[in-house]
């Protein structure tokens, strides 16, 4: 999508308030007689806490209390054997280095911060292990095995061609802009929190588990996010800590994790070890793929995320053997961040084939295109729809790559080496049950709700432009509310399904609207909606037509006062098609081309150029799609060449806990982004035709970086990232 | 953050008196990096003493030559100065290269120079570090050290002088003025203003507790037409060197080389001057042959960490790069 294509289309509903600082982020919220908490971390990754002495902490000014396992109340959480989930504050035992251990509820920020400082902590320390490579021999299965198909051992030992590669990727931390935070207040039993969450009503469950409360007598709210990236789909210690620390306090309390805090706040993408064995014939068509994979989970619980179901489905090939393994580390739990599992094993399948490509002297688009899964290679399913091969012919148009000469090296820009790769990407289009109130007001607006959240996608806008859309109103008559419990319950916002399930919510539940005023209506006398079926009408500019007769028209403004009624509201719960859904295979595709450009000289490596072509299925909000695409590819850089959380095994502790030393992509390594929409027709996904964008637009990006990178420089990296000093050595 | 008195300095005098008198206090001008390390614990100052309005933030040509940058002057103005930008243009490339631009505009140049090391380690309380707390050891020496220092260091530290800007000061020669509590005023050349860790990293430059950075002058220079800074990050913009490279050139009538000044960043506790180097390329006709092997000698007594021994390789092409793009007029 080029820029002009954007520039008449809807933005952002909430730009203004983003901007302007009108919308309030967690941390900004405040209750009467507030107070701070401030967490204190361990500094050991194993062992158990001998004692806390908090006494001169409690000493100094302002403080209120010292909260820790020794003094919190017991949850009503049965303990259960392992694997089980952390619990902050509930026993002695250390997990990882900087678990929160104690809070410090003070004033002001800054006794709160001044004495967490004054907590002295003694352990009995034990040997930690933070090092995959000292763990991939304790490697286990966390599901079930995937049966084989065909005979990959055999098919790869007979193969004619063949690439075997391992390849690993560090451990990588979300860093959105907000921190995780917390404000919470109790009211007698009934509790209100602030929290940043992708999912308000998994967050409710939580408190409602932790402190045997009923659900009704919590409140969340998270109505703006600055970023979540899948760090806040599981509630965090900072929830149970600032609800306790309310409760003992009988004050409110706000916990916000400070950023070099924020490493070990939340899970992180795991650290990986794949194995990738490809066999193809001379012609290109592979005969056996054979992905294992190992990453990290903690000690304490099981976190697997699948890294290796992209080797199942996206080629067609008739051996194929995966092995998904995790092992554990004395670290935090892995949690996911964008394009979990598929994006670490779409590293390592795209980086093999590019492998395969230059064994076999075919090109890498070629490659792919002779191996294209015409039906789910792995159950024999139709797609619902699959223009990936449209994606590959519209974006390398779009990019030249006609134009590429195979010879790696063979391409300069005076000094600096230029290298052209491509790659593919896929992501489930899921959808999940999801409810939407949409309450049509008399004076010709509209207002829609949803409990979801917006973590950045554009989730207001979406619903707002679906919601107008379908009740034929402009954009500015719509309001679309969401990020409260309260609110009708809608999924966790995980997955890049929130479009698909409270998209599909909002545009029935506006559907059942007019449908409830069509037929209010029919029963007049001599009215000529009486017997008209909603299909049969037309809802645009504000009102509602008979097909084919224009002299039909009435506005809402009028149809309500006909009919008697303040406004029209629909509570509506959407259900997928599960049993048609279930005959296909339903996914996003999409194929990447990238240039980058290399001073091997001194090692540093800039990507001038991306073309991104996405199959998703129907596009509703064309500039957000056009945003989480281009995010994609510059999440996709970060993890490329620059991102990786350092640890320091000795210490079993993270040492770059901060955005000065975990470096995120600046504007400035960001060169020029084109993203391509090819139009799918998907009447099976949802009723809306719209797959998933968020994840999607990631997946290939680090492969296809590092199949440029080869092209320049004639150099494989396997593991990423790619820094300057990989480039010179 | 513990608790701190604040207290704003009348003029430079009051500045020095105000210091002098309490052993635990410090200054704050731009505050970009002070802030940070009290908020992290590393710092504990009982005061703060501001002297960001403190009428020492002019730049000027010096009446016996050169420019005197005030200390006081913001790293963005200071940059973009036309006196900097003719003069020792060498000087802006190095001040842009760094931080960010919001940190630019607040920071100055005597908080340029006073800025302590990144290394992870001194930020962390949890870890041990000779530099936060003498005694306790030194973690990145046989830890995480891609960022450390491959001349200088000793046993104690390993730590790096994170500074872009120092780096081309040091290359210029430039002297550090500094007023005392007695309020004498003394000079320190560049290259004696920070200091190597030996024994006692925790020290990093030579000022005494009381001391006010008043300016830093810069000598009159031949070397404006044929210098440049190169820096080699990880990233393209908010980021520190791996490496960096402050080079610069004076030519003889002859086209031959009268002097040559090179200086590194990222690779030790001070600005490191290649000063071998130096005098291998004097009397030397420019080119790649005398410059690679200005570059070889500059690395020759490297000693390199665990994983920082690219550093070395990237420090001897970066030295030759610098050169060659100095010799261009500054083009890259």
């Amino acid at each position: 999508m080029i820029d002009d294509d954007l520039k008449n289309q809807p933005s952002r509903v909430d730009g203004r308030a983003k901007v302007t600082g009108a919308a309030k982020y967690i941390a900004e919220h405040k209750f009467p007689g507030l107070t701070y908490g401030y967490l204190v971390q361990s500094t050991i990754a194993r062992g158990k806490i001998l004692d806390i002495d908090s006494t001169e902490a409690e000493k100094k000014p302002g403080v209120i209390k010292v909260i820790s396992h020794k003094n919190a109340p017991k949850l009503s959480i049965t303990e259960r054997p392992i694997p089980r989930p952390f619990y902050a504050l509930t026993s002695p035992e250390i997990w990882f280095n900087g678990q929160p251990i104690a809070v410090v509820v003070a004033e002001t920020f800054e006794q709160a911060r001044f004495a967490a400082g004054l907590v002295k902590v003694t352990y009995d320390q034990q040997k930690s292990e933070t090092n995959i490579r000292n763990a991939m021999a304790q490697g286990f299965t966390a599901g079930r095995d995937q049966a084989d198909r065909g005979n990959p051992v055999q098919a790869f030992a007979d193969a004619e061609f063949k690439v075997e590669a391992e390849y690993h990727l560090p451990i990588e931390h979300h860093n959105a802009m907000e921190p995780h935070a917390t404000v919470a207040n109790w009211e007698g039993s009934k509790l209100t929190v602030y929290e940043k969450s992708q999912g308000i009503s998994g967050s409710v469950n939580y408190l409602a588990n932790a402190f045997g409360i009923p659900a009704a007598d919590i409140r969340v709210l998270s109505p703006f996010s600055g970023g979540a990236f899948g760090a806040a789909l599981r509630s965090g210690p900072q929830l149970l800590i600032a609800t306790m620390a309310a409760r003992e306090t009988k004050r409110p309390v706000k916990v916000v994790y400070s950023r070099r805090q924020l490493a070990t706040a939340h899970g992180y993408r795991p650290e990986s070890v794949q194995n990738i064995k490809l066999g193809a014939d001379k012609t290109g068509k592979l005969t056996a793929i054979i992905h294992e994979a190992t990453h990290n989970t903690s000690a304490h619980e099981n976190f697997s995320e699948g890294l290796v179901g992209v080797s199942r489905s996206l080629y067609a090939c008739p051996n194929v053997k995966t092995v998904a393994k995790i092992t554990r580390l004395d670290l935090q739990t892995p949690l996911w961040m964008r394009a979990p599992g598929m994006v670490s094993g779409a590293f390592a399948l795209e980086s093999a084939l590019d492998e395969l490509s230059y064994k076999l002297k075919i090109d890498p688009m070629q490659l792919r295109l002779m191996n294209y899964a015409e039906t789910d290679p792995d159950n024999g399913k139709p797609f619902s729809s699959k223009a990936l091969r449209e994606c590959y012919k519209q974006a390398s148009e779009r990019f030249g790559w006609s134009k590429r000469n195979p010879e790696p090296r063979s391409m300069r820009d005076g000094r600096l080496l230029v290298g052209w790769g491509m790659a593919t990407g896929t992501w489930p289009a899921g959808q999940s049950p999801a409810s939407a109130r949409v309450t049509l007001r008399a004076d010709g607006t509209a207002l829609v709700e949803s409990g979801t959240t917006d973590i950045g996608p554009g989730t207001y806008t979406t619903m707002t432009i679906i919601a107008a859309r379908s009740l034929g109103l402009p954009i500015e008559k719509v309001r679309f509310a969401l990020g409260d419990n309260d609110l009708p319950p809608s999924p966790g916002q995980g997955g890049s399904t929130t479009t698909s399930s409270v998209g599909t919510a909002v545009q029935e539940a506006c559907g059942l609207v007019v449908k409830e005023i069509v037929e209010t209506l029919g029963k007049e006398q001599n009215s000529p909606f009486a017997g008209v079926a909603v299909n049969d009408v037309l809802v645009e500019n504000g009102g509602i037509t008979v097909k084919g007769r224009s002299d039909t028209r009435i506005s809402f403004a009028d149809a309500l006062k006909r009919i008697n009624k303040e406004n029209v509201s629909v509570l509506h719960r959407s259900t997928p098609n599960a049993g048609e859904r279930s005959k296909y295979t339903i996914a996003s595709h999409g194929a990447q081309f990238a240039e980058v450009k290399v001073d091997e000289e001194i090692g540093t490596i800039r990507v001038t150029r991306v073309v991104q072509g996405t199959a998703a299925g129907k596009i509703i909000n064309p500039k957000g799609a056009h945003g989480q695409e281009m995010g994609g590819v510059v999440w996709g850089i970060g993890m490329a060449l620059t991102e990786k959380t350092d640890v320091d095994h000795r210490f079993g502790r993270i040492m770059n806990p901060n955005l000065a030393g975990y470096h995120v992509p600046v504007n400035a390594d960001v060169g020029q982004i084109e993203t391509i929409f090819v139009d799918e027709d998907d009447k099976i996904v949802n009723p809306l035709g719209a797959k998933g964008l968020g994840e999607l637009g990631l997946v290939g990006i680090p492969a296809v970086i590092a199949n440029a990178v080869y092209h320049a420089t004639g150099k494989r990296f396997r593991e990423l990232p790619i820094t300057p000093d990989k480039i010179i050595l | 953050m513990k608790s701190f008195s604040f207290k704003r300095a009348a003029d430079p005098t009051n500045a020095v008196q105000m210091l002098g008198a309490d052993k635990d206090s410090k200054f704050i001008a731009g505050g970009t990096n002070i802030l940070d390390l009290m908020k992290e614990g590393i710092e504990q100052p009982t005061g703060l003493i501001d002297i960001s309005r403190l009428a020492l933030s002019v730049v000027k040509a010096n009446p016996a030559g050169g420019v005197s940058i005030g200390a006081l002057a913001r790293n963005t103005d200071t940059a973009n100065h036309p006196l900097i930008r003719q003069n020792y243009p060498m000087l802006t490339q190095a001040i842009l290269a760094g931080a960010s631009p919001q940190i630019r505009n607040m920071a100055t140049n005597g908080g340029n120079l006073m800025q302590r090391t990144r290394c992870p380690y001194f930020y962390d309380l949890a870890t041990p570090c000779n530099k936060r707390q003498p005694g306790t050891g030194c973690s990145a020496k046989d830890g995480l050290n891609r960022y450390s220092a491959i001349f200088g260091w000793s046993d104690s530290c390993v730590a790096v002088h994170p500074s872009d800007m120092c780096v081309a000061l040091a290359a210029l020669d430039a002297i550090v003025k500094v007023r005392g509590a007695n309020g004498k005023e003394r000079s320190i050349k560049f290259a004696d203003f920070h200091v190597l860790p030996a024994a006692s990293p925790q020290k990093d430059n030579s000022l005494a507790h009381g001391e006010l950075i008043t300016s830093i002058d810069l000598p009159t220079s031949a070397c404006a037409k044929n210098s440049y800074y190169l820096k080699v990050r990880e990233r393209s913009s908010y980021a520190f060197a791996l490496v960096s490279v402050a080079a610069a050139l004076d030519l003889a009538a002859s086209g031959t080389i009268k002097t040559a000044r090179i200086a590194l960043g990222g690779v030790a506790a001070k600005p490191w001057r290649a000063e071998e180097a130096e005098k291998y390329l004097v009397g030397k006709k420019p080119g790649e042959a005398a410059f690679r092997e200005a570059a070889k000698i500059a690395v020759s007594q490297a000693k390199p960490l665990s994983d920082n021994g690219y550093k070395v390789k990237m420090a001897e092409r970066s030295i030759f790069r610098a050169l060659t793009n100095a010799m261009n007029g500054g083009a890259a």
